[in-house]
C-alpha cells in the first residue's frame, strides 16, 4: 500500500475520531418538556435474545398503548428509548449512562431485566436519584427499603420463588416435614441471577431435613452433559431449574436425553416461558414452573393492545405473540412503572416527573384488584402494595405446567413465608450497608415528609 | 516545515538519552498533559467521562501492560483478564480486610499479587511458544473465572457471588465524582506510562525485545530466557493487575467474576493489535479504538436520524465492527502507532514534497 | 530417553485417574461407562470443531479463531432453510454457502494479508467472528431453531441384566459418532487419493516449495476453508440437532481449544484423539473429582470442567511442546 494512501486513511480516521470526541462529548441531547421518558434496556440480539425479545415488545407496547389509548400519563406523553445491553453488564452500564439524562426531566426509572445489571446499577442509582424496578429479579435483599432505597424488587424476589417452590414439593409429598432424606438438585445459572436463591434453599434445608445439590451452568448454559450425568447418578427427588436463555431449553434436552422425569422439574418463573419449553417439543411435556404475576394469556388489556397499537401497524413484535408469558410479563412490568408515575402525579402534579418524585410512587404504589379490572389486567396481576420497608408489595406465586401446547395453572397461589425470609433479608441488607457504609432510614421520619 | 529536527543538537550523552529528543514532541506531550489535566474536565460531560474516558483509561493502562509482554517480549497471552480479576479481587479483599490501608498501596500490592500469579502462569512459556503457548494462557482465564466464582472467602463469601465496593478515599479526599475519578485515573495512568517507557528503554527492555526477535540468538548472546521471559510475565501482570483494580473499583463498582471474561482477554489483544505491538502510544490508541468504535457505532443510526430496529443497530454494530477489524488490519498490520509514525515523517517535509 | 519417561509417567498417572472411581467404588460399572460414553460423545463434537481448526491451519498457517461462528452460520443455514425446503435440499445449499463464504475470506482477508505475522491473522480472523455473528443473526435472526433429523430423543435402554440400572444410550450420539466417523474417513481418503488432497499436503508441508512446482495458492486456500466450512457444517448440524440452533453455539468453538494444543495444530489424528481424551477427562473430572473437590474446599459448586480440559492439555504440553502429533522443528540461528 502506498505511503498517500495511508496518509488517506489516517486522515479519515482522526477525522473519525474527531467525530466521536464531537458528538459524544456533547452529551445528551434536551428534548420537548411535556413528556415522562421510560428507557428500556433490552437485549434483542445474542445468547439471551429469544428470551429478552418477547419481554422487550410486550414492555414497550404498553408505553405505547398508553399513549395511544389514555393519551399518555395524567396528559403527559410517554416516550421511550431502546438500548441493546446483550445481557452484558458493561454494555448495560453504558446504556444506563447514556439514557439517564435523556427526556425533559431525566429517565423515569430503570428495568435492566438482568440481575447482574442490576448489581452493577444498584451502586450508581441512588448517586443519579433514579429507581431501580427490578419486578421479579435482581437483589431479593433489596426488598429492605431502609437500606435499598432507589431498588424496588416489585411483585416477588428469587428468594420467595425459592420458598414457594420449596412449600410446592413439600405439599405434593404431604407435608414439608416429609421432605425429610429427600434430595433436591438446583441446577443455575452461574451468575448472581443463578446464585441469589441459594441462601434460601440452604435455610429451608436446615429446616426440613432435605439434602441440597449444587449443579452450576456456566454461560451461556449449552454444556451441561456432566450436570445432568450428575444428576443421573444422584436421582434426586427434584430439580429447581434457575436457567436463562438458551440453557432453559437446553437443560430439557438434556433432562430427555438422561431420562429425568419432567414432572419432577420445576423451573423459576425466569425458566417458565414459550421459548423455554417449544425447542424440546414433546419432550418437556409435563415440565413445571413458576407464574410470576401474569400467566400467559390474553384478556382486556391484550384486546387494547392489538386494537391500538397493533391494528394501527404499530405493533413491536409479531401479533401471535401477544400474550406469551414474556410478552406478559414485560407488559406488566411496564404497567407498574405508569402506575407508579401516576401514583406520583396524585402528589407532585400532572407534569413530567423526575426520578425521586417517581420513587416515592413506587414506595407508595397501591395497585389493588378494583385498579386491577380498571386497568384490564384481570387475571394477569396481582395486587401490589409497597411501603418504605417493604419495597416488593406481593409475596406470593403460583405453579403452571406445559402440556406441550400451552402453559396452564395448576397450583396455588401460595404465599411465601415470610417468618423465613425476612431475617434472611435483614441480614444480607445490614451488611451490605455496613460495606456500602450506607446510614440506615428511618422510615416513620421519611413516611412524613 | 513544522515537524523538523534541524537545529536541534545534542551536546551531552543525557540530552541523547532522554526520553522525547524532539523539541516539537516534548511541546505536543506538554501540551497534551495540559489538556488531560486542566482542560479536559471543562470540556466534556459526565457521559463522555463515564462511558468513555474512564474505561479507556483503564484499558489503555492494561492494554500497556499486555503490550509489554506481547509487543516487547514476543510472548502471547490470549487469558490476560484473568490477572485483572486478580487484581480486582486481590483489591477487594485487601480493602475489606485491612481497610486502614491508603488506595495507593492497595494497588501496589493488588499488582504484585497479580504479578506472582502472572509469574506462576508464565512457568510454561518456558517450553512452550508461539500460538500453542497463546491457547495454553486461556488455562490462566478459565481457571481464576472458576477460582473467583467458587472460592467463597474471595466473595467475601457473598451468596450472589457478586462483590461491591466502598467510594475510594484518598487521604481524606473522596473519589466520586465523574470528573475525580478522571482526574485520578489520569495522574495512576501517566505514571505507569511513564514508567513503561522508561523499563522498554533499559536493559530489562532490550533482554526482552532480542527475547522477541529470535529466542535462540538471545540466549546465545547471554541473555537467560527465563529471567527475560519471566520478567516480562511478571511486569506485565502487574500492570494488568493495576489496571484490573481500578477497573473493580473505580468503573464498576461492583462486579462478578463475568465481569473479566475471555471476551475482555480478547478485546486488551485487539487493542494492542489495532494499536501497534512493541509501542506504548499504540497501547493508548488501541485501547481508545475497541472502547469508542463500539459505542459509537451503536448510537450512530440515531444520530444520523435512521430509524432502524434496536436488534438491527447491533447486529449492523457487531458487523461494521468486524469489518473495520480487518480493514484496519489490511491497511496497517503494524497497528494505528504506525501510522502515527508516518504521518510525522510526512509532517518532516510538509508542505515541501522535497 | 527422558521424554519419553515423561510420557509414560503421564500415561500412567491419566490411566490411574481414569479408574480410580472404578477402584475406589465410587460408582458403579453401569454409571460409569455411561459417563464414559457422555465424554466420547461431547469428544466427537470437539474433534469436529477442533478439525476445521486444524485443515486451515494445516493449509494456511491461520488461527482461525471464526471456527465457531462458521458453526453457527452453517447450523442457523441449514435450521432456517430448513423450514422451506426439504432438509437434505438445505443441506446443499448450506455447502454452497460455507462454500462462497470461504472465496469471500479468502478474497477479502487472507489474500491481502499474506505472509503477516501469525498473530494478526488470528485477530483477523477474530474480525470474521464478529462480521459473521452480526450477519448470522441479521440474515437468520436469533431465536432457538431446531433442526430435525428425525431420530428419537428418548434414550434407549441398554445392557439392562449386564449392569445395575442399565446404560442409557441415545440414538443421536450414535448417528453423531456415525457422522464423525465418516466425515474423517472421507477427509482421510480426500488428503490421499485424490490430486487436490495430494496438493493441500504439499502446500502444509512446504507452501513455497508448492507453489514453485506450480501448485495455485490461492485456490488451495479456497478449497481449504471450503472444507474447513463443511466441517463446520457437519459440526452444526449434529449439535443443532441434539441441542437446538442458537447464538450461543459458537461458543462450542472455545471448547475445541485445548484440543488442538493436544493434538498438535497441524494434526488431523491429534484432532480426533485429542477431542476424545479432552471429551472423556473433563466429564469424568466433573462428573467424579467435582463433588470430592466441592466437599475438600468447601466450594461454591464445582464446574471444574471448564478448566479441567486446559489443565490437562497444559500437562502434555509441558512433556510434548508441539502436542501429541505435532511436528517437530529446530531452530537455527
Amino acid at each position: 500500500m502506498k505511503l498517500a494512501e495511508k496518509m488517506r486513511i489516517l486522515a479519515a480516521s482522526v477525522g473519525t475520531i474527531a467525530a466521536v470526541v464531537a458528538v459524544t462529548a456533547s452529551g445528551p441531547v434536551q428534548a420537548a418538556d411535556k413528556e415522562q421518558f421510560f428507557p428500556a434496556l433490552v437485549y434483542r440480539t445474542g445468547a439471551y435474545a429469544p428470551n429478552g425479545v418477547p419481554f422487550a415488545n410486550g414492555y414497550v407496547d404498553y408505553l405505547k398503548l398508553v399513549n395511544a389509548r389514555d393519551g399518555g400519563i395524567g396528559g403527559v406523553k410517554v416516550t421511550f428509548e431502546e438500548c441493546e445491553t446483550g445481557y452484558a453488564t458493561d454494555r448495560g452500564v453504558e446504556c444506563y449512562e447514556r439514557l439517564k439524562g435523556k427526556g425533559a426531566t431525566g429517565a423515569t426509572l430503570f428495568q435492566p431485566l438482568s440481575t447482574g445489571i442490576t448489581f452493577a446499577l444498584t451502586d450508581k442509582a441512588p448517586k443519579d436519584k433514579i429507581p431501580l424496578v427490578t419486578a421479579g429479579y435482581g437483589r431479593a435483599d433489596s426488598v429492605d427499603g431502609t437500606v435499598f432505597k432507589w431498588n424496588f424488587p416489585l411483585g416477588g424476589t428469587y428468594w420467595d420463588a425459592a420458598d414457594i417452590l420449596v412449600q410446592h414439593v413439600g405439599k405434593l409429598q404431604g407435608g414439608t416435614d416429609k421432605l425429610k432424606g429427600k434430595k433436591i438438585a438446583l441446577v443455575y445459572h452461574d451468575s448472581p441471577y443463578g446464585k441469589e436463591p441459594i441462601p434460601l434453599l440452604q435455610e429451608r434445608s436446615k429446616m426440613h431435613g432435605y439434602e441440597l445439590l449444587l449443579l452450576p451452568v456456566t454461560h451461556p448454559g449449552v454444556e451441561q452433559k456432566a450436570t445432568w450425568l450428575q444428576i443421573r447418578q444422584q436421582r434426586p427427588d427434584y430439580v429447581f431449574l434457575w436457567g436463562w436463555g438458551v440453557m432453559n431449553s437446553t437443560s430439557i434436552k438434556e433432562a430427555v436425553a438422561t431420562g429425568y422425569p419432567r414432572e419432577k422439574m420445576y423451573g423459576v418463573w425466569w425458566s417458565g416461558a414459550e421459548p423455554d419449553v417449544l425447542p424440546a417439543g414433546d419432550g418437556a411435556k409435563g415440565y413445571n414452573a413458576l407464574v410470576f404475576l401474569a400467566p400467559a394469556g390474553q384478556g382486556q388489556v391484550h384486546k387494547d393492545i392489538i386494537k391500538y397499537v397493533y391494528d394501527k401497524g404499530q405493533g413491536t413484535g409479531k401479533k401471535e405473540e401477544v400474550g406469551e408469558v414474556l410478552y406478559n410479563r414485560g407488559m406488566v412490568s411496564a404497567m407498574m412503572g405508569v402506575e407508579a408515575v401516576k401514583r406520583a402525579q396524585f402528589k407532585y402534579g400532572k407534569k413530567p416527573l423526575t426520578g425521586e418524585q417517581v420513587r416515592w410512587g413506587l414506595e407508595n404504589l397501591a395497585i389493588d384488584a378494583a385498579a386491577i379490572k380498571k386497568l384490564g389486567f384481570d387475571g394477569f396481576m396481582n395486587p401490589v402494595g409497597t411501603s418504605c420497608v417493604d419495597h416488593e408489595g406481593a409475596h406470593s406465586g403460583r405453579v403452571q405446567v406445559w402440556d406441550g401446547k400451552k402453559w396452564t395453572v395448576t397450583a396455588g397461589p401460595y404465599e411465601s413465608d415470610l417468618q423465613i425470609i425476612k431475617p434472611i433479608i435483614r441480614a444480607s441488607a445490614a451488611k451490605y450497608a455496613a460495606e456500602k457504609k450506607i446510614p440506615a432510614r428511618d422510615c416513620a421520619k421519611d413516611a412524613s415528609s | 516545515m513544522l515537524y523538523r529536527e534541524n537545529g536541534q543538537f545534542k551536546t551531552s550523552y543525557r540530552a541523547d538519552q532522554q526520553m522525547l529528543p524532539i523539541l516539537q514532541d516534548r511541546m505536543f506531550m506538554g501540551l497534551l498533559l495540559a489538556f488531560v489535566f486542566v482542560g479536559a474536565p471543562f470540556v466534556f460531560s459526565d457521559y463522555f467521562f463515564l462511558s468513555i474516558l474512564i474505561p479507556f483509561l483503564i484499558l489503555s493502562l492494561a492494554a500497556l501492560g499486555l503490550n509489554l509482554l506481547v509487543g516487547y517480549c514476543g510472548q502471547i497471552s490470549i487469558g490476560h483478564a484473568a490477572f485483572m480479576s486478580v487484581g480486582a479481587y486481590a483489591a477487594y479483599n485487601l480493602v475489606l480486610r485491612v481497610p486502614q490501608l491508603n488506595f495507593l498501596v492497595v494497588l501496589v500490592l493488588a499488582g504484585l499479587i497479580a504479578a506472582l500469579v502472572g509469574l506462576l502462569f508464565g512457568i510454561p512459556s518456558l517450553r512452550i511458544r508461539g500460538l500453542y503457548l497463546a491457547v495454553a494462557t486461556l488455562a490462566a482465564q478459565f481457571f481464576m473465572d472458576w477460582t473467583f466464582a467458587r472460592v467463597k472467602w474471595f466473595t467475601n463469601y457473598a451468596s450472589s457471588g457478586s462483590v461491591s465496593t466502598a467510594t475510594i478515599d484518598l487521604f481524606g479526599f473522596p473519589i466520586n465524582s465523574p470528573v475525580r475519578k478522571y482526574l485520578f485515573l489520569a495522574a495512576v495512568v501517566t505514571v505507569f506510562a511513564v514508567l513503561a517507557k522508561n523499563l522498554v528503554r533499559s536493559h530489562l527492555g532490550r533482554a526482552w525485545m532480542a527475547m522477541r526477535d529470535m529466542d535462540v540468538a538471545a540466549e546465545v548472546i547471554g541473555i537467560r530466557p527465563v529471567y527475560a521471559k519471566l520478567t516480562a510475565f511478571g511486569v506485565s501482570s502487574f500492570y494488568v493487575g493495576v489496571a484490573g483494580a481500578l477497573w473493580g473499583f473505580v468503573h464498576l463498582g461492583s462486579w462478578e467474576p463475568l465481569a473479566f471474561n475471555i471476551t475482555l482477554s480478547l478485546n486488551l489483544l485487539f487493542m494492542i493489535i489495532i494499536g501497534g505491538m512493541g509501542s506504548i502510544l499504540g497501547s493508548f490508541f488501541g485501547a481508545f479504538f475497541i472502547v469508542a468504535l463500539p459505542i459509537l457505532l451503536n448510537r450512530a443510526p440515531d444520530w444520523l436520524g435512521i430509524d432502524m430496529s434496536t436488534a438491527m443497530v447491533s447486529h449492523l454494530e457487531s458487523m461494521i465492527f468486524g469489518a473495520l477489524i480487518i480493514f484496519f488490519l489490511i491497511v496497517e498490520p503494524q497497528g494505528l502507532a504506525r501510522l502515527w509514525a508516518i504521518g510525522k515523517e510526512k509532517l518532516r517535509l510538509w508542505p515541501f514534497p522535497h | 530417553m527422558k521424554r519419553n519417561r515423561n510420557l509414560i509417567i503421564l500415561f500412567a498417572a491419566l490411566l490411574a485417574g481414569l479408574i480410580a472411581p472404578l477402584v475406589t467404588g465410587a460408582s458403579g460399572a453401569g454409571f460409569y461407562t455411561e459417563v464414559l460414553l457422555g465424554g466420547l460423545m461431547a469428544g466427537v463434537l470437539y474433534s469436529l470443531v477442533a478439525l476445521g481448526f486444524v485443515l486451515i491451519f494445516k493449509a494456511s498457517g491461520v488461527f482461525n479463531f471464526a471456527q465457531g461462528a462458521m458453526v453457527l452460520f452453517a447450523a442457523l443455514s441449514v435450521a432456517r432453510m430448513a423450514e422451506k425446503m426439504p432438509l437434505w435440499a438445505a443441506m446443499l445449499l448450506a455447502v454452497v454457502i460455507m462454500v462462497a463464504l470461504a472465496f469471500v475470506i479468502e478474497r477479502l482477508v487472507l489474500r491481502p494479508l499474506v505472509n503477516q505475522d501469525p498473530v494478526v491473522l488470528l485477530m483477523a480472523t477474530l474480525g470474521v467472528t464478529y462480521f459473521v455473528d452480526g450477519f448470522g443473526q441479521t440474515v437468520w435472526g436469533s431465536d432457538i431453531y431446531e433442526i430435525d433429523l428425525g431420530i428419537a430423543k428418548e434414550p434407549v435402554m441398554i445392557l439392562g441384566q449386564l449392569f445395575e440400572g442399565g446404560i442409557l444410550i441415545n440414538k443421536d450420539d450414535v448417528a453423531a459418532t456415525a457422522a464423525a466417523a465418516l466425515l474423517v474417513i472421507l477427509l482421510a481418503l480426500f488428503f490421499q487419493k485424490t490430486k487436490t488432497g495430494r496438493a493441500l499436503r504439499a502446500v502444509a508441508d512446504d507452501h513455497l516449495a508448492a507453489q514453485s512446482i506450480g501448485i495455485p495458492l490461492n485456490r488451495i486456500w479456497v478449497i481449504v476453508w471450503s472444507l474447513a466450512g463443511i466441517v463446520a457444517l457437519v459440526a452444526g448440524v449434529v449439535w443443532g440437532a441434539k441441542l437446538g440452533v442458537q447464538f450461543s453455539i459458537s461458543q462450542v468453538a472455545l471448547k475445541a481449544l485445548p484440543v488442538v494444543i493436544l493434538g498438535g495444530f497441524t494434526s488431523i489424528p491429534g484432532a480426533i484423539i485429542g477431542g476424545l481424551i479432552i471429551g472423556v477427562g473433563e466429564k469424568m473430572a466433573e462428573v467424579f473429582l467435582g463433588p470430592v473437590m466441592v466437599k475438600a474446599f468447601d466450594l461454591a459448586g464445582g464446574g471444574i470442567e471448564n478448566w479441567f480440559a486446559y489443565v490437562l492439555a497444559l500437562l502434555f504440553l509441558l512433556v510434548l511442546p508441539e502436542g501429541l502429533f505435532g511436528e517437530k522443528h529446530i531452530d537455527r540461528v
